[in-house]
């Protein structure tokens, strides 16, 4: 490469950087100085807003919901996915197509759209089993079953579950055994990186929660914001934060462990679903 | 020995086999159950609900109604919306990811950014309306910041709560997304086909206009059509940076569907529902097929 080209190309990728960093960093700065802005912008900094968060007992209920939400969910779908999927593999391998497929099909339903679908059994779940917001999970569980179908069918990819199953069956394991000692164990890091995903989506959910009259934590987010900008944006930069901190660690769990180019590749489709139209 | 033992094996498999057949399905019972209970029935109700009217006779007006002039201008508007920003975020984040992908491919600038990329690319909703609100909104920072050098970034009102605001709220988590999905195609161009260009005489231009350009033109249609794709199915933040409502096809359904007006038409909303999923249906099955011709050299 030419020296002048070298230079050309670093003065572009500087640029790009430069503007890249402003457009994504400087809200998330505007929120921190809205966070703490007393009455005015010049007025003393002030942490009011952010204790006010659990002066607001609908935002704390919102945020506690939210929370069990989350766990909720990601047991139910490592619960409802993985020995699914693990059965197929062994026993059933014709259905392996028919299960992605199924899985994958979130991903051509908008959320908004799949809500007017889901709005009768929502009411008639609430009529005859419970009006609690923990019900919202069995939805949440369909939005998160693309992300967490490819982190986990990564996680089966790099393994060889026949051979592990068999020789543990034959040590005389029965299938619980196979799938708790053996199979959990070796798959940790997709089964840590698929329940991550699931909790970002679940705590990031607005559109099923806010249609099926649920109040979960962006919808009290949302209003607690019509009354007090300030307290509501302490809250948005609290669960960004965490859900920050979440992806964060889920994208260096994902690096793949030097194991060399295979993994790396069976690793990697992970990173390439599309986001969760559910958040938006 | 073992060929006089191989019928015996198999016979007895096969009757174990064929026994425990029922068994071996249940395995898979509670995923199916669960599947069709909360995805399969649901769509079914949108299918048959958009061809019943309000006492549930079969009729195709829900369909003729989406001819209407309210629908019509929310169906252009979200078009509008979804093509602008998936065009300039497409461009915006391939740009970023050529930034990226010409760097040390192993470095912390590129895991950084890519990080980054799969955080923002989720992000959306009503944190992010917030942040933008904060930064630009009619009392954000940046916003009194100029304000206070005498720049009024809103001369003719406050565009932020408007389509253009929404555009670029959306570039957020548009712009992370195409670099997460465009970067393992710039990553499969290798550096000897520039040089091979060159030796042969060729320019920097005709590298991309012969070279790259071709190369990386269906993996760019397609990533363009998932962001599409992605605009076109968000709800949440226009739902809350929108007051007025029915805006775009989102919240046209949303607006359908929920009673508190009195309004409701649910077999209008079922159509709408219904005509969407179609219509990202196609646009996704597009993007399968442009993905698949770009992993066929990619590898």
């Amino acid at each position: 490469m030419s020296r002048s080209r070298r230079i050309k190309l670093q003065v572009f990728r500087g640029v790009v950087f430069l503007i890249m960093g402003l457009f994504f960093l400087g809200p998330i700065a505007a929120m921190f100085e809205f966070s703490t802005r007393g009455n005015s912008v010049i007025a003393p900094r002030t942490l009011e807003a952010w204790t006010n968060i659990i002066k607001t007992p609908d935002l704390v209920d919102a945020i506690i919901a939210s929370l069990e939400l989350a766990a909720i969910t990601s047991i139910a779908m490592l619960v409802l996915l993985l020995p699914t999927m693990v059965w197929v593999r062994l026993r059933l391998p014709a259905l392996y197509r028919v299960v992605e497929f199924l899985c994958l099909l979130p991903l051509t339903i908008p959320a908004i759209a799949l809500v007017v679908g889901l709005f009768p059994i929502s009411r008639w779940m609430r009529i005859n089993l419970s009006d609690s917001i923990l019900m919202l999970s069995f939805f949440y569980l369909v939005l998160v079953l693309p992300y967490s179908y490819r982190a986990l069918d990564a996680g089966l990819a790099a393994l060889d579950i026949r051979t592990l199953s068999e020789a543990a069956r034959s040590l005389g394991a029965g299938w619980a055994t196979v799938m708790t000692r053996v199979i959990v164990p070796n798959m940790s890091s997709a089964i840590l990186n698929a329940s991550l995903l699931a909790v970002a989506v679940v705590l990031g959910e607005y559109t099923f929660a806010n249609l099926l009259t649920y109040e979960n934590l962006q919808v009290a987010i949302a209003y607690v914001g019509l009354v007090s900008a300030g307290t509501s944006i302490a809250v948005a930069v609290a669960s960004l934060l965490f859900a920050f901190v979440l992806l964060m660690v889920l994208s260096f769990v994902a690096r793949p462990r030097q194991r060399g180019a295979r993994a790396e590749k069976t690793l990697a489709p992970v990173q390439l679903v599309p986001p969760a139209a559910g958040t938006r | 020995m073992s060929l006089a033992g191989t019928p015996a094996v198999n016979t007895a498999a096969r009757s174990a086999r064929s026994g425990r057949l029922p068994l071996t399905w249940l395995g898979v019972a509670p995923f199916f159950v669960f599947v069709g209970l909360f995805l399969l029935l649901p769509t079914g109700i949108i299918a048959a609900g958009s061809l019943g009217d309000k006492d549930g006779h079969l009729t195709l007006s829900n369909f003729t109604e989406l001819q209407q002039a309210y629908i019509i201008k929310s169906f252009l508007n979200s078009a509008v919306i979804s093509i602008a920003s998936a065009l300039v975020g497409a461009l915006a984040g391939a740009l970023s990811a050529y930034a990226v992908a010409t760097g040390n491919p192993r470095g912390t600038l590129r895991r950084i950014v890519t990080s980054a990329s799969g955080v923002f690319a989720q992000f959306g909703g009503v944190t992010l309306v917030f942040a933008f609100l904060a930064a630009i909104g009619p009392v954000g920072l940046l916003r009194v910041l100029l304000q206070d050098h005498g720049v009024d970034i809103f001369p003719n009102g406050v565009w932020l709560y408007d389509m253009s605001g929404l555009t670029l709220i959306y570039m957020y988590f548009q712009i992370p997304l195409m670099v997460l999905v465009f970067l393992p195609a710039l990553d499969g161009i290798r550096p000897q086909w520039r040089e091979a260009t060159e030796s042969l005489g060729g320019t920097t231009w005709h590298y991309w206009r012969y070279v790259a350009g071709p190369l990386l033109a269906p993996a760019f249609l397609g990533c363009t059509l998932l962001l599409f794709a992605n605009a076109f199915s968000a709800y949440a933040t226009a739902a809350v940076l929108l007051t007025q409502g029915g805006v775009i096809l989102p919240l046209q359904i949303s607006n359908l569907f929920t009673s508190e007006t009195g309004q409701a038409q649910p077999g209008l909303a079922k159509a709408l529902a219904l005509a969407m999923i179609a219509i990202v249906t196609i646009v996704m099955l597009l993007y399968t097929l442009l993905q698949r011709r770009t992993s066929r050299w990619l590898r």
